[in-house]
């Protein structure tokens, strides 16, 4: 037999309740991660369709790329950008660079963004592509 | 004893996954199975707990309260600390879970000079508390951000707040290294302090050092060894909305962080962290203090035949009168009374 049986059930449907919502959200929902475009002019005219360094590595370390890019840029002065992968040259710039290529920036970055709900601020000051257009 | 017996659990679950996963591939196993089986453990075991202990009959007020309680108009009671009514208990209780308002009157006693008992007001392991376990609830609540499709707005939000700080230009959040800061630091008070650490057994060190792998390993892949994030929500999300898959390229470290966050929510209720429901169900904290106002009738009473002392002066008047002793009534009323009709 249990003692204030009402109070207790009532805490324990809450508990569980919190503790299931997201299933309650997400039940039955289709699973889709973002699904990038890679159709820029840019991309089109590569003969090799690859990124600066692996794609595995640009998935994961982009961020970090980007500041050791800014830092070398800002602090150092250095602008050119070796790749670690191929030896290739590259410009260390966040417009004229990443943009370049990616000029889709909707539905590129901001698609992985809004999913993985990152908003970088950098477009408070650096220009993004379609205000250029 | 506990300490290393603890430690080097802790260490053969790391193990397990990172020889599971990267050997043989289990990856199934750590990513869906093991996390739909902790989660039913930890609701269904804490439910059982709970019905458990509601069982057991709590019908007396515990009157141990560091404030006056309420009594004659007169003199002032003391509301939170010894409430009258439901409502005041509700506040008691919730100063209780948000702030620990009892832990913050803990007080530390020591010998001066050998002979003179002191007490002093002993703040810090209440305020590691409470960072810890906001930071818990916040960090919690910010990872829904990799748990639901679309992201609810108040999620966003507490990211914003807590990322105000920018390292690198990247969100930098506060609470994750408090978390761990403040782990480390009950960890350490537990070890440097004698007393603390004779009564500390492998129940205690366990969580401490599975919570300490949690933020490690979390820390680690936000900042150190970089995950793919993107694979790792079509993971959680497929987990959530049971369709689960495993998608390519989930770093071992994100195995280790799932598997750890198993291990502590599947051992939470057979654990001293069950706390989490206990603090409820504290007779200390959940009573109002009404003993002089409302009668509470034991449970277990059953009825006793009794032989109270005027139907003993009734039985044996006669005799205690001849022999002179005193009589809370002498039947003289009583006798006059008969005579009259
Ligand atoms: C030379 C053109 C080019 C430049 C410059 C470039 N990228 Fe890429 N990027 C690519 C291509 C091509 C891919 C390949 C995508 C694939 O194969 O899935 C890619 C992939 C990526 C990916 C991984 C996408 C995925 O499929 O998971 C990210 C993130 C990314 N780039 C970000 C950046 C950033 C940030 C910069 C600037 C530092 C940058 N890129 C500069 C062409 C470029
Ligand atoms: C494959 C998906 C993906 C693509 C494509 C992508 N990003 Fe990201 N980006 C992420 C994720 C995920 C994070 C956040 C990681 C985390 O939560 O620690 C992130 C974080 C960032 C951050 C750091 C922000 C912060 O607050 O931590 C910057 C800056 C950034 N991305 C720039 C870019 C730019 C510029 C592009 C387009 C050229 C781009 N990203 C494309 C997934 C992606
Ligand atoms: C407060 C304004 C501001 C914000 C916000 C900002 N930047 Fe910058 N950034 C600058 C300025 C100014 C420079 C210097 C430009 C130069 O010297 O060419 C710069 C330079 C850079 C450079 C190297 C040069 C170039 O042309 O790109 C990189 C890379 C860069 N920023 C990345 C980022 C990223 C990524 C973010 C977002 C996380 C960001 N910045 C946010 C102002 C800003
Ligand atoms: C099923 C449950 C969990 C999953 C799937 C999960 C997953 C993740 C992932 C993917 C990251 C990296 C985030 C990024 O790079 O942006 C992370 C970070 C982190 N996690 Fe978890 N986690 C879970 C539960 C927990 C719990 C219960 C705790 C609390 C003890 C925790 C503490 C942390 C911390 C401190 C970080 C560091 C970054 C931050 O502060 O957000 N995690 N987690």
């Amino acid at each position: 037999m249990m003692y204030n049986s009402r109070n207790i059930i009532i805490g324990l449907i809450i508990f569980v309740g919190i503790f299931t919502f997201p299933f309650v959200l997400g039940a039955g929902k289709a699973n889709e991660a973002p699904k990038l475009s890679l159709d820029t002019p840019k991309i089109n005219e590569l003969i090799k369709k690859e990124p600066i360094e692996t794609v595995e590595f640009m998935r994961n370390n982009h961020m970090q790329l980007l500041s050791d890019w800014k830092v070398a840029v800002v602090r150092d002065g250095n602008r050119v950008y070796v790749s670690q992968k191929d030896g290739q040259e590259y410009d260390m710039s966040l417009q004229n660079t990443c943009l370049d290529c990616h000029s889709n920036k909707e539905q590129f970055c901001d698609a992985c963004h809004t999913y993985a709900e990152v908003e970088p601020n950098c477009w408070d000051c650096h220009v993004a592509p379609e205000v250029i257009r | 004893m506990g300490l290393n017996f603890s430690l080097l659990i802790v260490a053969a679950l790391i193990l397990a996954v990172f020889l599971g996963v990267e050997a043989l591939g289990l990856s199934f196993l750590f990513g869906v199975i093991i996390p739909y089986l902790a989660l039913a453990t930890f609701i269904i075991g804490f439910i059982l707990k709970v019905v458990k202990w509601a069982k057991a009959p709590v019908p007396f007020r515990i009157t141990t309260t560091s404030g006056q309680q309420k009594s004659l108009p007169w003199i002032k009671d003391n509301k939170i600390d010894n409430p009258a009514t439901t409502s005041w208990t509700m506040v008691r209780m919730a100063l209780e879970v948000l702030f620990f308002r009892s832990l913050f009157k803990n007080t530390k006693a020591e010998m001066v000079d050998g002979k003179k008992l002191t007490y002093q007001w002993e703040k810090w392991l209440w305020l590691a508390g409470l960072v810890f376990h906001w930071s818990f609830l916040i960090v919690v609540v910010r990872h829904l951000r990799l748990f639901l499709e679309p992201v609810p707005a108040f999620v966003t939000l507490i990211g914003k707040v807590d990322g105000f700080f920018m390292v690198d230009l990247q969100n930098f959040y506060i609470t994750g290294v408090l978390l761990l800061a403040a782990v480390t630091f009950l960890f350490i008070r537990r070890v440097l302090i004698p007393q603390v650490r004779y009564i500390s057994l492998a129940a205690d060190y366990f969580p401490l050092f599975v919570l300490m792998g949690i933020a490690t390993t979390g820390i680690l892949m936000k900042y150190f060894y970089r995950v793919d994030v993107v694979s790792i929500k079509e993971l959680t999300v497929g987990l959530f909305s049971f369709n689960p898959v495993i998608p390519e390229g989930v770093s071992v470290l994100f195995y280790i962080h799932l598997f750890l966050v198993c291990t502590l929510i599947s051992y939470l209720p057979f654990s001293k962290l069950m706390h989490m429901g206990g603090i409820f169900l504290s007779p200390t904290r959940n009573m109002p203090n009404n003993s002089r106002a409302e009668r509470h009738i034991n449970p277990w009473n059953y009825p006793v035949k009794v032989h109270t002392y005027a139907e003993y002066e009734d039985e044996f008047r006669d005799k205690m009168r001849a022999a002179g002793l005193p009589l809370d009534r002498d039947g003289a009323e009583d006798e006059a009374a008969a005579t009259k009709e």
